[in-house]
C-alpha cells in the first residue's frame, strides 16, 4: 500500500520556487502567481506553510498588483487578469494578510468585469468563460464585497451553461467538462444557489468519471488525470454525492502518481511531475480525508481553517 | 529616447556592433530535450519585450518581437495583449495576422490565448471570416478531435458569424471517425437545437433517435450515444415512454450478454418513469442476477439495481441508492 510522501512533496515545492531558470519555470512564467497559489496551499495542507518566508511571498504578490486598475497579473510586469487576481487574494488570505489590499479597488476591478448578461470577462479583452464567473465570485466572497456585482444575473448566466447531462460548459452549449463544472458548482455554492442544480443527475455524471484504474477523467471516454481528483471530487462533495465513487481506489490512483524519490505528483503514473498536479493530488487526498492533511474547503479551494477565519472571525 | 537607447532594445543579432559576426548555431544533436540556447533566447527576448512594452512602443519591430516571444512561450497573455495594441496602432493587415495565428495555433493547440486572439481577429474581420475559422478548427480536429478550446471556438463562430450549412454533416463525419468522441456528440446536440437551418429538437427527434440507436448497437459500452438519446427526450417523458425503440435497444444489448451496463441503467430509468416491461425483460435480467439475491417477489427495477451493484462496483453506492429510492409503483 502506497503512502503519501509529504516531506518529499514539501521539498519539491520549495525547490520549484528557487529554480527560476529551468524549462518548467520559464513556460510557467506568465502564470507564476497561479503556481505560487498551488505550491503555497499544498504546503499549508501539509502543515508546512511556515517553511516559506511570509514577508517575501506577500511582497512578491504585491509586485504583481496594478495600482492603476486594482487587478493582479500573472507575474511581475504582466497585465492584470481575473485568474491571477483570484490567486493573489487566495495567497494573501492563506497568510492572513488581506490587510495589505485596497479591498475597494480590487473589488471594483473584479466587479467591473461583469457583463450585461451576468457573465464575466477575464480581462479588458473580453473573453467570457464560466471559469471567470468562479474567479470573480470566489474573490469577492473572500473580500466580503459580493454586493458589488449583480449576483442574480451572474447565477442566471451560469445556469444558462447547464447541459442536459446535468453538467456545465464554458459557455451556453459548451460540452460538460469537469473543470468547468467545478467552477459553476463552486460559484453556485458560494452564492447560495445550489437549488438550480439537479444533484442526482450531475452526481451520476460525475461518478461516471471514475475509470477502472480508480482515477477520474474530465469527460466521457477520456483518460484519468490527477487534477480531476480535485474538480470532480470537490463538485461531488459540494452536492453531497461523494459517496458515489470508490474513494479508496481514487486514493490509490493519486498515490501512484507520486514521484516517490524526488517528490511531486504527475497527471498519471510515471509521468513528469509539476506543481499543478501536486496541488490537485494533495487537495484531492485532503478531500478524501487522508490522514495528516488539513481539511480543504471544496468551494474556496483553501484550507478549512483559512475559510473559517474569513467568515467567522470578528 | 535617443537612437543609442533604441539600438540597445534590439536583439543581439541586430545590433550594429555585432553585424560583422556570423553566429554559429549550436549543435545539440537531432532531438535535444531543452536546448541550452532556448533559455538564453527566452531571457533575452523577454528583456527586450519588457523594454518596448514599458516604453509602449507600438512599432513594426515590436510586432516582430512579440512573434519571437510567442514562439518561445505562447502562454504569455501580456505579449498577446500588447500584440493586439500594436496591430491596431499599425492598422495591420489582419488577413496576414490570421495566417500567422494559423501557424502558431497548429503548434500549440491547447493554448487559451491563441484562441482568444483568433476570436478578436474574427470579430474584426466580420462574417466573411466564418468559413476560414470553421476550416481552421477542422484542421485542428484532425490532430485532436476533442480539443475543448477548439470546440468552444467553433461554437462561438457559428453563433456569432454563421456558417451552419454543413455542421450536421460534419458532426456525422467526426462521429463516424470516432464514435467515442463525446465532443462531437455534444456538437450534434448543439446543432440540432441551435441551428437556424434545421427544424429544432422536436422535428429532428425521430431521425436523431435512429442515429443514436445505430451508434449504441455498434458500441453499447459508449457513454455518449446513451446520453445523447436521453437528451433527445429531455422534458418529454410521455414521448420517451411511447417510443418503442428505446426499450428495444436496451433489450438487444442485454440479449448480447456483453457491455450491457448503460443498457441496464437506461432500463432502470425507463422503469422509474413508469415503463411496463415485457416478460422477456424479466427473464433476461434474471439471467444476469446472482440467484442468491433474487426472489420471485423482487421487482425488475430492484433486480436491475442488484445487477448493477455487482457488475459496476466502483459505483456500488450509487446503485444501492437507486434501489432504495425506487418509486413505489415501479415494475
Amino acid at each position: 500500500m502506497e503512502k503519501l510522501e509529504g516531506e518529499k512533496h514539501v521539498k519539491y515545492i520549495l525547490s520549484v520556487e528557487k529554480r527560476k531558470d529551468d524549462f518548467e519555470s520559464l513556460v510557467m512564467d506568465h502564470l507564476r502567481i497561479n503556481g505560487a497559489y498551488w505550491g503555497l496551499t499544498t504546503l499549508d495542507l501539509l502543515h508546512k506553510l511556515d517553511c516559506v518566508d511570509q514577508e517575501e511571498a506577500v511582497s512578491w504578490v504585491m509586485q504583481c498588483y496594478h495600482e492603476d486598475c486594482g487587478g493582479f497579473g500573472g507575474n511581475v510586469g504582466h497585465d492584470p487578469h481575473l485568474l491571477y487576481t483570484l490567486s493573489a487574494v487566495q495567497i494573501l488570505v492563506l497568510f492572513d494578510k488581506l490587510d495589505v489590499l485596497d479591498v475597494e479597488k480590487v473589488s471594483n476591478y473584479v466587479s467591473g468585469l461583469q457583463n450585461e448578461d451576468g457573465s464575466f470577462s477575464g480581462d479588458m479583452w473580453g473573453e467570457i468563460d464560466t471559469r471567470f464567473s468562479y474567479c470573480a465570485i470566489c474573490c469577492l466572497s473572500i473580500l466580503h464585497r459580493m454586493d458589488k456585482i449583480n449576483v442574480e444575473k451572474a447565477v442566471n448566466y451560469i445556469v444558462s451553461c447547464k447541459n442536459l447531462d446535468g453538467g456545465f460548459g464554458c459557455t451556453p452549449g459548451g460540452e460538460s467538462h469537469a473543470g468547468q463544472i467545478f467552477c459553476c458548482i463552486g460559484a453556485l455554492a458560494i452564492t447560495g444557489s445550489l437549488h438550480h442544480v439537479d444533484k442526482d443527475l450531475l452526481g451520476w455524471w460525475l461518478c461516471e468519471r471514475q475509470c477502472k484504474d480508480g482515477g477520474l477523467n474530465g469527460r466521457p471516454e477520456k483518460f484519468a488525470d490527477v487534477c480531476y481528483s480535485w474538480w470532480v471530487l470537490s463538485s461531488l462533495i459540494i452536492i453531497d454525492r461523494a459517496h458515489w465513487i470508490d474513494k479508496s481506489k481514487l486514493i490509490n490512483f493519486i498515490l501512484n502518481c507520486q514521484d516517490k524519490e524526488k517528490g511531486g505528483i504527475s497527471d498519471r503514473p510515471d509521468n513528469a511531475v509539476d506543481v499543478f498536479h501536486t496541488y490537485f493530488g494533495v487537495a484531492g487526498l485532503s478531500l478524501l480525508e487522508y490522514p495528516g492533511l488539513k481539511p480543504t474547503d471544496p468551494a474556496y479551494a483553501l484550507p478549512v481553517d483559512v475559510v473559517n477565519r474569513i467568515f467567522f472571525r470578528k | 529616447m535617443s537612437s543609442d537607447d533604441g539600438e540597445e532594445c534590439l536583439p543581439l543579432s541586430q545590433r550594429p556592433e555585432w553585424a560583422d559576426v556570423r553566429p554559429v548555431p549550436q549543435d545539440d544533436g537531432p532531438k535535444p530535450v531543452v536546448p541550452i540556447h532556448y533559455r538564453e533566447n527566452f531571457r533575452e527576448a523577454m528583456d527586450y519585450f519588457r523594454a518596448v512594452y514599458l516604453a509602449d512602443e507600438r512599432s513594426l519591430r515590436s510586432l516582430n518581437l512579440t512573434s519571437e516571444v510567442i514562439g518561445l512561450n505562447p502562454g504569455n497573455y501580456t505579449v498577446w495583449h500588447f500584440r493586439r495594441l500594436v496591430l491596431e496602432a499599425l492598422n495591420a493587415d489582419l488577413h496576414e495576422e490570421r495566417d500567422y495565428v494559423d501557424r502558431v495555433a497548429e503548434r500549440f493547440p491547447k493554448n487559451y490565448q491563441i484562441w482568444h486572439h483568433r476570436r478578436w481577429l474574427a470579430e474584426k474581420l466580420g462574417p466573411k471570416a466564418a468559413d476560414k475559422e470553421l476550416e481552421f478548427t477542422k484542421k485542428i480536429f484532425t490532430i485532436d478531435a476533442k480539443n475543448y478550446h477548439t470546440w468552444s471556438h467553433r461554437q462561438w463562430v457559428l453563433l456569432a458569424l454563421g456558417g451552419w450549412d454543413d455542421e450536421l454533416d460534419y458532426c456525422q463525419k467526426l462521429i463516424e471517425n470516432d464514435v467515442f468522441n463525446n465532443s462531437a456528440w455534444n456538437q450534434r446536440y448543439f446543432v440540432i437545437t441551435k441551428s437556424p437551418l434545421l427544424g429544432g429538437l422536436q422535428a429532428m427527434r425521430e431521425s436523431e433517435v435512429s442515429f443514436a440507436i445505430k451508434a449504441i448497437l455498434t458500441n453499447p459500452q459508449n457513454e455518449s450515444p446513451w446520453r445523447y438519446l436521453r437528451g433527445l427526450y429531455k422534458g418529454d417523458i410521455e414521448q420517451l415512454l411511447s417510443d418503442n425503440q428505446v426499450p428495444e435497444v436496451c433489450l438487444q444489448v442485454l440479449k448480447s450478454g456483453r457491455n450491457f451496463l448503460f443498457a441496464l441503467s437506461m432500463l432502470l430509468d425507463l422503469l422509474c418513469f413508469g415503463f411496463q416491461p415485457s416478460d422477456e425483460f424479466k427473464r433476461i435480467v434474471e439471467g444476469l442476477t446472482n440467484s442468491e439475491s433474487s426472489s420471485s417477489d423482487t421487482n425488475l427495477a430492484t433486480s436491475v439495481c442488484n445487477v448493477l451493484e455487482t457488475v459496476d462496483p466502483l459505483r456500488a453506492n450509487y446503485w444501492a441508492w437507486r434501489r432504495r429510492t425506487l418509486p413505489s409503483m415501479v415494475c
